[in-house]
């Protein structure tokens, strides 16, 4: 029976997730015996393209479903919760930030991030859309569509889309991986402070040194998962 | 309202899809709503229409080229009826009423028609419907003087006062001008009747005109005959049509405008079967050009799943979006058939001098919106359940 601290945010224990590659194989992706985070805490995650990172995040977002062990969050077990409650969950805990944004192109700014908040328990809300798109400097981009900002504008809309949920998890994957390097560190850097001072905890992955020197607690993908094949999820 | 945002936007997106698919559904609808409201309502006016008349009397042949002829003034004469028998049935004591028309020529295409003047002076053309004169009067005797139906003055740009010379035979052929001429006396009012498109002399003068035969120049066309009692008209039938075998005794005058119907009713058939089949094609389109763009929108089919939008949602967003092209389609349809059914009805109108009401409400129009807009939404289905089964993690490259 795993422990689960009851003080933590997000408690995994014994995750496990493998595929089935086409000759019928099995492939162990990620099997992390333990990792947590505590509400409001800041981790960064090591790890090489192929590693897995990307598929932990996205067992620890409910977008993928875990083969077996526990993913606590807030209290609700991810890992074996329904799809539609994982959806729930997703809608109303998380904010997920993606190395190539994933705006929705056919929409502007503010309904990208109207779209953050949609699906959860705070509903379409335009003032604090808003809000959060002027808190990241987008005050007079409102009405743009994605195509018409620069990267690191898209970059600061999808910061602004994650936070729209007032999630208690922020997941970033490779958040500046398409930027350049003045646009990175500036993103960092708005991710960092608008989770702090959201309250909301922050998981980052990446393999960029100069991301991972900012981090106070780091962590080492490659140590926290012990499932040895290389893996290109 | 989330929905809404998400159908809203994909429409814009796909603007260039949404309106092509929703002109076909515009088009389909438009020619359905034309076909079934010009059928009905041409069917319910051509048998209402008797100009107030029970029957009519011609030479022997068809009952229906007999009606057409004489009340509604297209198809030529089967042939003449003699004095003797005009002015027996005139006198029949079956017969309330018996007047004579006389066809055979023309002013520059519209029918010149000779009779006599108890047609304007006596008939109701419909129930409590008297003709009525817009400017005028009607000819005097058996004067060179003539009455214009409504839309035959109109058209002919005749006015009281102006003299014309009928042309020979009922097809305009410049060559064949009468030589004498007539002026018009008085312009009838709108009947919306075969009456409107019809030039009025008087019968004398049309059986005299220089060139006709005068070895005929007492016989009539036909005879519209009004009867004291309905059961009168199948005796005088039996007489007619059974017992003789020189004249046709047509009656009653709706049911065989109803034959007509019955006859050409294949056509309308047809015109039908087209329409749904182009109706079938517009949804199989809708299904098209939705379920060819979810190539296109996986990625942000699974941005959605991501941001926590339930499979559920996306599949109703997806139906909802069919649906609403349906509709746009649907509205434009009734534009396509206001342009569709008034042109149709000016042809009717100038062929036939009869109005068609396209404008009347028919069960038709709530129909075939909901029939279309729910083959929409059925077509949606397929595409729907194509988003509904996105996956997420395979659309949000890359990974790490």
């Amino acid at each position: 029976m795993p422990k689960h601290d009851h003080m933590s945010l997000l408690s995994i224990t014994s995750l496990q997730k493998s595929f089935v590659s086409p000759e019928g194989t099995a492939s162990s992706i990620v099997d992390v015996p333990e990792f947590s985070l505590a509400a409001g805490q800041q981790i960064a995650l090591r790890g090489e393209s192929g590693s897995g990172k990307t598929t932990f995040l996205h067992l620890i977002a409910g977008i993928l479903a875990a083969d077996s062990g526990s993913i606590l969050i807030d209290g609700q077990n991810m890992a074996t919760l329904p799809e539609p409650s994982r959806d729930r969950l997703r809608a109303a805990s998380l904010g997920y930030i993606f190395q190539t944004f994933n705006l929705l192109q056919g929409f502007t700014c503010l309904e990208n991030v109207e779209l953050g908040m949609a699906f959860g328990p705070l509903g379409l809300d335009r003032t604090r859309a808003k809000e959060l798109l002027g808190h990241v400097g987008l005050t007079a981009r409102l009405q743009h569509r994605p195509h018409q900002l620069s990267t690191g504008q898209q970059q600061r809309v999808a910061v602004a889309r994650a936070l729209a949920n007032k999630p208690k998890l922020v997941l970033a994957d490779e958040p500046t991986g398409n930027l350049d390097r003045r646009n990175a560190r500036e993103a960092l850097a708005l991710i960092r402070r608008i989770c702090h001072e959201s309250g909301a905890a922050l998981l980052l992955v990446s393999h960029d040194a100069d991301v991972l020197s900012t981090f106070a607690d780091v962590r080492d993908f490659a140590v926290l998962n012990r499932a040895t094949q290389e893996v290109a999820s | 309202m989330t929905i809404l945002l998400l159908v809203l936007r994909s429409l814009r997106q796909h603007a260039l899809s949404t309106s092509a698919t929703a002109l076909a559904i515009a088009l389909a609808g438009g020619l359905l709503l034309s076909v079934w409201v010009v059928k009905t309502q041409s069917q319910a006016t051509f048998t209402q229409i008797n100009t107030g008349f029970d029957a009519v009397l011609g030479a022997r042949g068809s009952k229906l080229q007999l009606v057409l002829n004489a009340l509604f003034h297209l198809e030529a004469s089967p042939g003449n009826v003699a004095q003797a028998d005009y002015l027996f049935i005139k006198s029949h004591p079956a017969v309330k009423r018996a007047i004579p028309i006389a066809v055979g020529d023309n002013l520059r295409g519209f029918r010149i028609v000779g009779t006599d003047p108890e047609l304007f002076t006596e008939v109701e053309y419909a129930p409590g419907e008297k003709f009525v004169f817009s400017t005028g009067r009607l000819w005097q005797g058996e004067a060179k003087e003539a009455v214009l139906g409504s839309f035959a003055a109109q058209k002919l740009g005749l006015k009281v006062g102006d003299i014309f010379h009928p042309f020979h035979g009922l097809i305009y052929d410049e060559k064949n001008q009468h030589a004498e001429t007539y002026i018009v006396t008085g312009l009838l009012a709108p009947t919306n009747t075969p009456v409107d498109k019809v030039v009025w002399i008087p019968l004398h003068g049309l059986q005299t005109m220089s060139g006709h035969d005068p070895n005929t120049a007492t016989d009539v066309s036909a005879v519209l005959i009004q009867l004291r009692a309905p059961a009168a008209g199948f005796m005088l039938d039996l007489m007619y049509n059974r017992q003789g075998n020189r004249l046709t005794f047509a009656y009653p005058i709706a049911a065989i405008m109803g034959d007509l119907f019955a006859k050409i009713g294949w056509f309308d058939r047809v015109l039908a079967l087209v329409a749904y089949l182009v109706a079938l094609v517009s949804a199989v389109g809708v299904l098209v050009a939705i379920y060819n763009s979810m190539v296109a929108r996986q990625r942000d089919l699974a941005i959605l799943r991501a941001l926590g939008a339930r499979r559920r949602t996306l599949f109703s967003a997806v139906v909802l979006e069919a649906t609403a092209i349906g509709i746009i389609g649907m509205i434009a349809a009734f534009a396509v058939y206001a342009v569709v059914a008034s042109v149709v009805a000016a042809i009717i109108r100038s062929e036939t001098g009869v109005v068609i009401n396209p404008w009347i409400t028919h069960p038709v129009m709530l129909w075939a919106p909901l029939g279309m807009v729910s083959l929409c939404a059925l077509s949606g289905l397929v595409p729907a359940w194509k988003a509904y089964q996105t996956d997420i993690a395979g659309n949000l490259a890359p990974s790490s």
